[in-house]
């Protein structure tokens, strides 16, 4: 029997669809095998990839992948650590020696490090089979949420909050001013002033509504001009605007030629959260 | 559930607020239906912002009570369901549940909003007895101030029934033009002290990280008949009169959407 795929690529499935048929194609996320076809688990978007067939999901819970950059809430303090909440329906771990870079006594108040109902911009280190999940602040970029405001999206919107190369929240950071991390959870974390952050807010709310048009960039542009005007393409944080490789920028960008080397502004904590939020949106984005 | 318990404090500590209202602002649209069932004597349906509550006024004849002979009586009861909120499970009312029905209660009774001499049918034998039931929709916040709202909306809405002169079995599909002998208006204001500053009509974030709320049932001429305090923090006396001032000014705000519906 001659191998095809039965579905188009981008076209919604439901549970139990057959995706492909024959052996020459592989299930990927979100997809099993079933004898010679291939099947969703979801109601998604398929998604043909040379040989291998995915899913995206359209809705659900955030599922914990290793070295994603996450915001988590401190739920419980244990003996050696704390018990964070992801999003996820699993249980996640932060490891004392993970948390802080100084040395902690036995028998220390780990509320002095972190209280229950604190934020921190974590990492993922390791997944169980059982979907125990590790986190670690130890990186640069990873800090302990101390101002601004939390605010939480769908898992699934995450590539859309952050667009191709980090546009959409580099548009947002630029006309805001605030500082921003968007954690692969859904969590986002905006930082600045309060009148800014709340335009910030709403410009998240929009992309989120509209998440599934084209033409979203340019509309929240539209949106974020209208309330502060022009901002100058150099003016804001810049972190995610640094070329990566020598690939043409897609629409999204504005009508400047892309300079090879882009100005880097003073505050360093905020390019170091970009790249490892934005690198992680760009792959999803591909 | 996101809670932006840090942020909040220390915003309202500059008179501002997450959503950028301003501190003593309610969240629109605020309106409120009546008559929106049919099975009911009188119900209505309240909206503030996002929060959505309904209320439904049944009314039976009973019995007295024997030390007041010449009075019927009024029950109020309050659902948070699992549908308008995370925070909700099903099950018997639990302590906000309890807490909103009985304030709601008190704001009513102790304000003689209604005259229940008037409600008597037959001295010592029968009156009328009104059960309020407030069943939340969606709770974005500010639950108690709709609730309060919505159970005097159905209140004035309300008409009674017919009954046989001689059995006394009502007849619940009968309408009359005679209505519910409500006198006045109590609302119940809710303010809430987070960051040292005063605020009303919170969202579920802001309800999660106040420092001290103050209930205050009020009449049309400012009168208080309840008040209700809440939260882990104390307040003083200075506090008091400065949450029964905006109470006050917040309930003659509300009063204008009940009257316009």
């Amino acid at each position: 029997m001659s191998s095809e795929i039965t579905v188009e690529h981008r076209a919604v499935v439901i549970p139990g669809q057959v995706l492909a048929q024959g052996m020459d194609y592989l299930p990927g996320e979100e997809t099993y095998r079933e004898g010679e076809q291939i099947r969703s688990k979801v109601l998604g978007l398929a998604n043909v990839n040379g040989r291998v067939m995915k899913v995206t999901p359209l809705s659900g819970p955030y599922i914990p992948k290793v070295d994603d950059v996450i915001i988590a809430q401190v739920s419980d303090i244990l003996m050696s650590g704390w018990r964070v909440q992801t999003g996820t329906p699993y249980s996640a771990m932060l490891n004392v020696r993970d948390a802080t870079q100084r040395f902690v006594r036995k028998g220390e108040d780990l509320s002095r490090i972190l209280e229950i109902g604190d934020y921190v911009v974590g990492k993922i280190t390791n997944v169980t089979s059982q979907n125990l999940i590790d986190i670690t602040m130890k990186e640069p970029g990873l800090f302990k949420i101390n101002s601004g405001r939390v605010i939480q999206v769908a898992p699934q919107k995450v590539p859309r909050m952050i667009g191709k190369r980090g546009s959409m929240i580099g548009l947002i950071k630029r006309y805001t001013g605030c500082k921003m991390v968007v954690g692969q959870n859904g969590t986002i974390l905006i930082d600045g002033n309060a009148e800014r952050e709340e335009l910030a807010q709403k410009a998240i709310r929009m992309i989120e509504e509209f998440a599934h048009q084209s033409g979203l960039t340019e509309r929240i542009e539209d949106f974020l001009k209208s309330v502060v005007g022009e901002v100058p393409e150099t003016a804001a944080p810049s972190g995610d605007r640094r070329p990566r490789d020598n690939r043409s920028r897609g629409s999204d960008d504005s009508s400047k030629p892309s300079k090879p080397f882009v100005q880097r502004n003073a505050d360093t904590p905020t390019e170091n959260t970009d790249k490892a939020v934005d690198e992680k949106g760009s792959e999803e984005k591909k | 559930m996101i809670v932006n318990n840090k942020a909040i404090p220390s915003l309202a500590k500059k008179d501002m607020r997450l959503d950028g209202r301003g501190m003593l602002e309610y969240r629109g649209p605020i309106s409120v239906e009546t008559g929106i069932t049919v099975t009911a004597e009188g119900s209505s349906r309240v909206q503030i912002g996002d929060t959505i509550v309904i209320a439904g006024v049944k009314m039976s004849l009973e019995k007295p009570y024997p030390d007041t002979p010449e009075e019927g009586g009024i029950m109020i009861n309050a659902e948070l369901t699992p549908m308008s909120s995370s925070q909700y499970e099903s099950g018997p009312p639990r302590m906000k549940a309890i807490e909103i029905s009985r304030v709601v209660d008190r704001t009513i009774r102790e304000a003689k909003a209604i005259d229940f001499k008037k409600l008597c049918v037959k001295k010592n034998e029968l009156a009328w007895f009104v059960s309020v039931d407030v069943v939340s929709i969606n709770d974005a916040g500010n639950v108690f101030d709709a609730a309060s709202l919505a159970v005097l909306a159905a209140l004035n809405n309300a008409s009674l029934r017919d009954f046989d002169p001689e059995t006394f079995a009502v007849d619940y599909k009968s309408t009359t033009k005679k209505k519910l002998p409500l006198t006045k208006a109590p609302i119940a204001v809710t303010v809430y002290k987070v960051g040292g500053k005063f605020l009303v009509d919170p969202t579920t974030e802001e309800e999660n990280s106040y420092e001290a709320r103050l209930t205050v049932g009020s009449d049309a001429k400012q009168i208080i008949s309840a008040l209700q305090k809440g939260g882990s923090e104390p307040i003083t006396i200075d506090d008091v009169s400065a949450m029964v001032d905006i109470a006050l000014e917040k309930a003659s705000f509300l009063r204008k959407a009940y009257q316009k519906k």
